[in-house]
C-alpha cells in the first residue's frame, strides 16, 4: 500500500461522552458534531486548524444520534433518541432553533434531506420511516409513515440526484423507496448482511450504494434498471468486502469526488478501499488502500468525506474524540 | 422482580460461592505489570444481584469463571452467562447488568462481548443481538427507570 492516510488534527469534541456522528456542510467548510452529551458543535477551520465556532444545546433532552446539513447549507437537522428531530437554521454564525418535529414513538435514528431540500426522511426504533415535506413557509408535514422493515430503522439516505430513498436496519435488509401517487412504497428489498446493516452511502452517480454491517463486512449494490417489473426496483449485491473489519462496521462513506470508499469500524480501525480500474462493472473488484489500525482509541461511529476537497475525511469515537485525515494518493 | 407475582423459577439450585483470590507474591508487587484476568473479571460480575431472588449470580451459576475469557494483550473481554430456565425473561436485563458493570469497571480499551452460553436459553440469538448493538444499550441506559433496575441488580452487598 503506497497510498497513505495522514492526521491533520484531532479535536476532543464531546469530552467525557461519545460522538455519535459528523457531517461536511455542503460548501465543506463547516463540519456539525453530535454525541451523548445531548451537544452539536459546529467546527470550522481558522487557519490551519479546526475550531469550535458554536454549540447547539437546549435542543434535546437525550442523546443526539446524528445530524444532516439541508443542501442549501442553511439549515440543519438533528435526530435524537428523546424521539425528536429538531430543525435548526442558521443566521450569519448562530443558529436558531426553528422547529421540533414529532410524532416518532421512540428514539429518531438518523434524519437526511432530499438533494431538492424540499424533503426530508427520519428513521427510528419505532421500525417506521418519515418523509416530511417542507414547503417555503419553514413547516413541516409529514407525507408519509412506512413500515417496510420489522425491526428499528438505523440509517436513512437519499440517492444524489432522485427522489430515492435507501434505508437500512436491525432486521439486516435494506429498502428502497420512491414515490407513487403521493405515497412512498418500498419498491426494493435488498437482502444479504447476516445481521444489523448500520450506514448506507450513494456513489456520485446513484447507480451503486454501499453498506455496512454488523456481520463485519461491507457490500456494494448496483442497480439493474428495467428488470425488476411492476414499478419495482431491482439492485444486486455485486461485490462484499469481507476478512478486512475485525468487528462491527458503523460507516461507509463514499467519494463523489475520487470514488474512494472509507469505513469506520468497532475495531478503533479507519480503512480506504479503493476500486480497481477496468473491472467488469458487475464484478467490480475493491482494494484496501491504506488503514490506519489504531485512528481511534474507542470504536468509530462514523467517517464522512469533505464534498469539496478531495482526500480530507472527517471520523468520530466513542472516546469523544473527532479526527481530521488526509488522504494522499500516489500513482 | 417478579412476572405477574410468581416467579418464574420458584426454586432455583444454589451453588457454592468460590473463595477469596489467593494473592501471589508478584501480584502484591507494585513493580510487576498485572494484566487483567478472567478471575479479576469473574470477581467484578459474580456478586451481581439476580433480578429475581435474593441471590448472586454466582450462587445461581449464571456466571461462572470458566465462561470467562480475557485477553489483555487484545484487549477483548467475553463473558457467558447461563440463565437458569430457558425461557427466563430477564436474560437481557442480566445480560444488560453484566455488560454495564464490565463498561464501568474496565478500561476504555476494551472490547466487551456478552453473550448466552449457547443452547442454554430460546431467544439466544435476540438476547444476544440486542446486547451486541450499543447503540440499543446506550439508549437503554438513558431510560431512568431500566437504569434504576440495573442499578439495583449492581448494588452489591459485600461478599
Amino acid at each position: 500500500m503506497k497510498d497513505a492516510l495522514s492526521l491533520v488534527q484531532r479535536i476532543s469534541a464531546h469530552p467525557d461522552s461519545r460522538c455519535w456522528f459528523v457531517s461536511w456542510s455542503p460548501s465543506g467548510t463547516l463540519l456539525a458534531s453530535c454525541g451523548g452529551d445531548r451537544a452539536i458543535r459546529i467546527w470550522g477551520r481558522e487557519g490551519d486548524s479546526w475550531i469550535c465556532k458554536s454549540v447547539l444545546e437546549d435542543g434535546h433532552q437525550r442523546t443526539v444520534r446524528k445530524v444532516a446539513w439541508s443542501p442549501c447549507g442553511n439549515y440543519l437537522a438533528s435526530a435524537s433518541f428523546d424521539a425528536t428531530t429538531c430543525i435548526w437554521k442558521k443566521k450569519n454564525d448562530e443558529f436558531e432553533s426553528l422547529t421540533v418535529l414529532e410524532g416518532h414513538e421512540n428514539e429518531v435514528k438518523c434524519v437526511a434531506w432530499a438533494p431538492s431540500g424540499n424533503l426530508l426522511a427520519t428513521c427510528s426504533r419505532d421500525k417506521s420511516v418519515w418523509v416530511w415535506e417542507v414547503d417555503e413557509e419553514d413547516e413541516y408535514e409529514c407525507v408519509t409513515v412506512v413500515n417496510a422493515h420489522t425491526q428499528d430503522v438505523k440509517h436513512v439516505v437519499w440517492h444524489p440526484t432522485q427522489e430515492l430513498l435507501a434505508s437500512a436496519s436491525y432486521d439486516n435488509n435494506i429498502c428502497i423507496y420512491r414515490e407513487e401517487d403521493d405515497d412512498w412504497e418500498c419498491r426494493a428489498t435488498l437482502q444479504g448482511h447476516t445481521s444489523t446493516v448500520w450506514s448506507l452511502s450513494f456513489d456520485a452517480s446513484g447507480q451503486r450504494l454501499a453498506s455496512c454491517s454488523d456481520d463485519h463486512t461491507v457490500k456494494i449494490w448496483k442497480e439493474y434498471p428495467g428488470e425488476a417489473g411492476q414499478g419495482n426496483l431491482s439492485w444486486k449485491c455485486v461485490c462484499t468486502l469481507s476478512g478486512y473489519h475485525g468487528r462491527t462496521v458503523y460507516d461507509v462513506t463514499w467519494c463523489w469526488l475520487t470514488g474512494a470508499l472509507a469505513t469506520a469500524c468497532g475495531d478503533d480501525a479507519v480503512r480506504i478501499f479503493k476500486e480497481d480500474e477496468s473491472t467488469d462493472p458487475d464484478q467490480p473488484v475493491f482494494s484496501l488502500a491504506a488503514q490506519v489500525s489504531k485512528a481511534h482509541s474507542q470504536d468509530v461511529n462514523c467517517v464522512i468525506w469533505n464534498p469539496k476537497e478531495a482526500g480530507l475525511l472527517a471520523s468520530c469515537s466513542d472516546n469523544g474524540e473527532i479526527a481530521i485525515w488526509r488522504f494522499h494518493e500516489e500513482d | 422482580m417478579s412476572v405477574g407475582g410468581r416467579l418464574e423459577n420458584a426454586n432455583p439450585v444454589i451453588f457454592q460461592r468460590s473463595g477469596e483470590r489467593l494473592m501471589t507474591a508478584s501480584e502484591e508487587d507494585e513493580d510487576v505489570h498485572d494484566p487483567i484476568d478472567d478471575r479479576e473479571i469473574f470477581d467484578l460480575i459474580r456478586s451481581i444481584n439476580d433480578p429475581e431472588h435474593p441471590l448472586s449470580l454466582e450462587e445461581l451459576n449464571v456466571v461462572e469463571q470458566d465462561r470467562v475469557k480475557v485477553n489483555d494483550v487484545e484487549s477483548t473481554v467475553g463473558v457467558e452467562f447461563t440463565p437458569t430456565i430457558p425461557h427466563c425473561s430477564m436474560a437481557t436485563l442480566i445480560g444488560l447488568s453484566i455488560k454495564v458493570k464490565l463498561l464501568r469497571s474496565l478500561p476504555d480499551r476494551f472490547k466487551i462481548n456478552v453473550h448466552i452460553t449457547p443452547g442454554t436459553h430460546a431467544s439466544e440469538e435476540a438476547v444476544n443481538k440486542q446486547l451486541a448493538d450499543k447503540e440499543r444499550v446506550a439508549a437503554a441506559l438513558e431510560n431512568s427507570s431500566l437504569l434504576e433496575v440495573v442499578n439495583q441488580c449492581l448494588c452489591t452487598k459485600s461478599i
